[in-house]
């Protein structure tokens, strides 16, 4: 039982982390209706350069409040990674609206594999630890092996931070004019820009947006492990996608919903059957899902038109 | 009809549209080198050094401003490139109505032709002209070492060509099956004492197998799901081979796996070996050079077959397909049972060249199979343009023998310092080039295609005019 709640609350924490990931799949597959391969590797990157500022603030300017480098790193990368967003999609995708079906994919492959060993080369290939941030734990209940089942204060930001993103964004999708511009396009793009909708800016804003959120997740993926190498991207990044297409790739509450469920089956898999085969646990569902319910719990059924 | 105005000369022609504007070329330039110092700024200017646990940041500002100074460089560049091209473009040219389907044949169409046996002969004699210009046998050991894994990653490149080029199936787990053939042929060698002509065939055929077993149920998913699941399927398998100790012994691999002999001849230096039989004088190069030979005979195979089998239904169902696959099924092609046939004759050759791997590493272990061999095989089959065999090798020759080259220059080293090694950047020239070929000749390097079935003639179709991947 204690076990189960541990591993309950670690599953969330991970779960959220891979929710905030898998909204950059889906919004993108929503408006382009292509599987942005290089979002896991934006979120390694964003993970990098939280990394860095996190050690610019804490060694070089002295700021001895981990909490409030955290809430500047958190900002900044935010910032960056958007940047990064915003040039892959004007270098890699924008040019290839309209050639043939595969050419987005490819290229997003292309972009994969340049951001990982871009890292490599610029940083070295060695895992990179931080220095310890967040220790405390709060004692929840005690069992009666003497098993504590513990809440850390990293785990209390990292929800609590994506709790607040998600509403921030949940606002701005559905409220502001920008959120209508998006769902306009994904529903017809052309008509939108009859209507005089800036397409590509949209588009692009998407991007942003979704880099943005993996900024966030990269951030709180380095608080919570407190390691981050070159690699790290890309498995993290197929399970955000496997979340997003479990919960119905376009639907947005679907791509929370599903990174909550994968991070959940990823840590019960590893605490009760083996910890070898977690990600095999991940890329089957991925597979089973893809095979048995294209449009996974959420989505809507797409109807291929001639 | 209004056809442009065919003007002669350009005597009257009025200020072309787009100059080269000198302040805006600037200002943009700038714009994008504040972008590019953007990108780069953590990345970049700050590098992560440790020494145990510590970490710490040295800065590398000089790098940034040099990268910064190239892109503002490029793009002013690009401008004035821009400006010319579209002043090319406002010229009308004479003949710019006609449509370029009948063109006469152009340059490069003309030399290949004497291209494929050019290539063929080299191949073919390339152990020769090594041992000539190298001078001895033990001396052009590297040089042969290179040809064999080229080799290879062109009958790999050409395996999955059958599967992405014909059949228009992004297939991410490719090194899937060169797993199984490789495994094939360690575990059926190790524990049953099988010789590699007995296991051949059979890693051939258990890879293909696997590719039925796993294309049946993925291959009714639409194009991107089809190639992130061929990716999970991948993943999966070299998980699998990682945790499954039992069997494979884990991430420790396999090795003392038995060599290859000469159709029962060994290459050793006693009694009955190879070099004894023809009176030679033992070489342990002799198994090297029988090695390439050898994968040259497997790779041409690859060719031929796949040349032959575009010319039969279902080498034409594959193309078909590629092109139109809502066609395709209102005409009775049963979609799922053309695509498997391509998935499982893509991973029986596969199969082989992993069973070749096998047996000249003499080791084999899951690490050699991870996604970024499946992406380094896509690049191939990409970058040599999908679908044409010729393309696919000359793009393996560029991208696995080019960081080798690079390597013996020696001049680049003083450039670049003395610790610079091409083969670090290779893979991130590999992901630039697909971004850059996508976005520039998305149809590769070698974008014509012959057609298989010709009436009276032969014609080469431009690329461009081929709608692929559409439905």
């Amino acid at each position: 039982m204690e076990i189960f709640v541990q591993q309950l609350i670690n599953g969330l924490t991970l779960g959220s982390i891979y929710g905030l990931i898998a909204i950059g799949y889906t919004m993108v597959f929503g408006i382009i209706g292509m599987v942005n391969f290089a979002h896991g590797d934006v979120f390694m990157l964003s993970a990098f350069i939280a990394l860095i500022f996190f050690l610019i603030f804490t060694t070089w300017l002295g700021i001895s409040s981990v909490v409030l480098a955290l809430l500047f790193v958190l900002v900044i990368a935010m910032v960056l990674t958007s940047l990064w967003g915003w040039a892959i999609e004007r270098i890699a995708y924008r040019p290839l609206r309209g050639s043939f079906r595969l050419a987005p994919l490819i290229s997003a492959i292309g972009v994969s594999i340049f951001l990982s060993n871009f890292v490599q080369v610029a940083q070295g290939a060695r895992n990179k630890p931080t220095p310890p941030m967040i220790g405390d734990v709060i004692v929840l209940f005690q069992g009666e092996s003497g098993y504590n089942v513990a809440l850390s204060y990293k785990q209390i930001i990292i929800m609590v931070t994506t709790a607040v993103l998600l509403t921030i964004f949940w606002y701005l999708v559905q409220k502001t004019s920008l959120g209508r511009a998006q769902r306009a396009c994904e529903q017809d793009r052309k008509m939108a820009a009859l209507l005089g909708i800036n397409v590509d800016r949209t588009i692009s804003l998407t991007f942003v947006i979704g880099a943005a959120l993996a900024a966030v997740a990269g951030t709180m993926y380095l608080l919570y492990y407190g390691v981050v190498s070159f690699n790290d991207g890309f498995v993290p990044g197929v399970k955000a996608f496997t979340a997003a297409v479990l919960g119905g790739i376009g639907s947005l509450p679907g791509a929370v919903l599903g990174g909550l469920i994968i991070g959940l089956i990823e840590v019960f898999w590893s605490a009760y059957f083996s910890i070898e085969y977690k990600d095999v646990a991940a890329f089957s569902i991925l597979a089973i899902v893809l095979i048995f319910m294209p449009s996974g719990i959420l989505g809507r059924p797409e109807v291929e038109k001639v | 009809m209004n056809a442009p105005p065919i003007t002669t000369a350009s005597a009257e022609s009025p200020a072309l549209p787009n100059r080269f504007d000198l302040t805006a070329a600037i200002k943009d330039g700038l714009k994008t080198a504040l972008i590019m110092l953007g990108l780069s700024i953590p990345i970049l200017a700050y590098k992560t050094d440790q020494s145990g646990g510590d970490l710490w940041l040295s800065p590398r500002w000089g790098l940034v401003a040099i990268l910064c100074a190239l892109v503002f460089g490029l793009r002013i560049l690009l401008h004035a490139f821009m400006a010319t091209k579209a002043a090319r473009e406002a010229t009308p040219s004479p003949h710019q109505a006609t449509e370029f389907v009948h063109a006469e044949p152009n340059a490069f169409q003309k030399t290949s032709r004497f291209a494929i046996p050019f290539f063929l002969g080299v191949a073919l004699a390339f152990p020769v002209i090594i041992y000539f210009i190298q001078g001895g046998l033990n001396e052009s050991r590297y040089w042969v070492d290179l040809g064999i894994l080229i080799l290879t990653y062109v009958m790999l490149g050409w395996g999955l060509n059958i599967v992405v080029g014909l059949a228009g199936l992004l297939d991410l787990g490719y090194v899937a099956f060169y797993a199984v053939g490789a495994y094939s042929y360690a575990l059926l060698s190790t524990t049953f004492g099988l010789s590699f002509w007995i296991c051949l065939p059979l890693a051939g055929i258990l890879a293909g197998f696997w590719g039925m077993i796993l294309g049946f149920p993925v291959l009714r998913l639409r194009g991107d799901y089809l190639a992130i699941v061929t990716l999970a399927f991948g993943e999966i398998i070299r998980l699998v081979l990682i945790n499954w100790t039992d069997l494979t012994n884990g991430g420790a691999g396999i090795s003392s796996i038995p060599r290859a002999t000469f159709f029962g001849l060994p290459f050793t230096s006693g009694e009955g070996g190879f070099a004894q039989t023809f009176g030679l004088e033992f070489n342990g190069m002799h198994r090297i050079i029988f090695l390439y030979y050898l994968i040259l005979a497997l790779a041409l195979l690859t060719n031929f077959v796949t040349m032959r089998l575009r010319k039969l239904p279902v080498g034409r169902a594959w193309e078909a397909l590629r092109e139109d696959e809502i066609a395709c099924r209102s005409l009775g092609i049963n979609t799922t049972n053309v695509k498997l046939t391509a998935f499982a004759i893509g991973a029986m050759f596969g199969g082989f060249a992993g069973s070749f791997f096998a047996v000249r590493q003499g080791f084999v272990s899951p690490e050699s199979f991870n996604f970024l061999e499946s992406a380094i095989i896509l690049a191939i089959v990409v970058l040599g343009g999908m679908g044409s065999q010729i393309g696919v090798a000359i793009a393996a020759i560029v991208l696995v023998g080019g960081p080798e080259i690079l390597r013996n220059l020696t001049f680049l080293q003083a450039v670049f310092g003395s610790g610079f090694d091409p083969n670090e950047y290779r893979l991130l020239l590999f992901g630039a080039g697909m971004v850059a070929m996508m976005v520039w000749r998305p149809r590769g390097l070698i974008s014509e295609r012959s057609p298989t079935v010709i009436l009276k003639e032969r014609k080469a179709i431009s690329g461009s005019l081929v709608k692929e991947g559409h439905g």
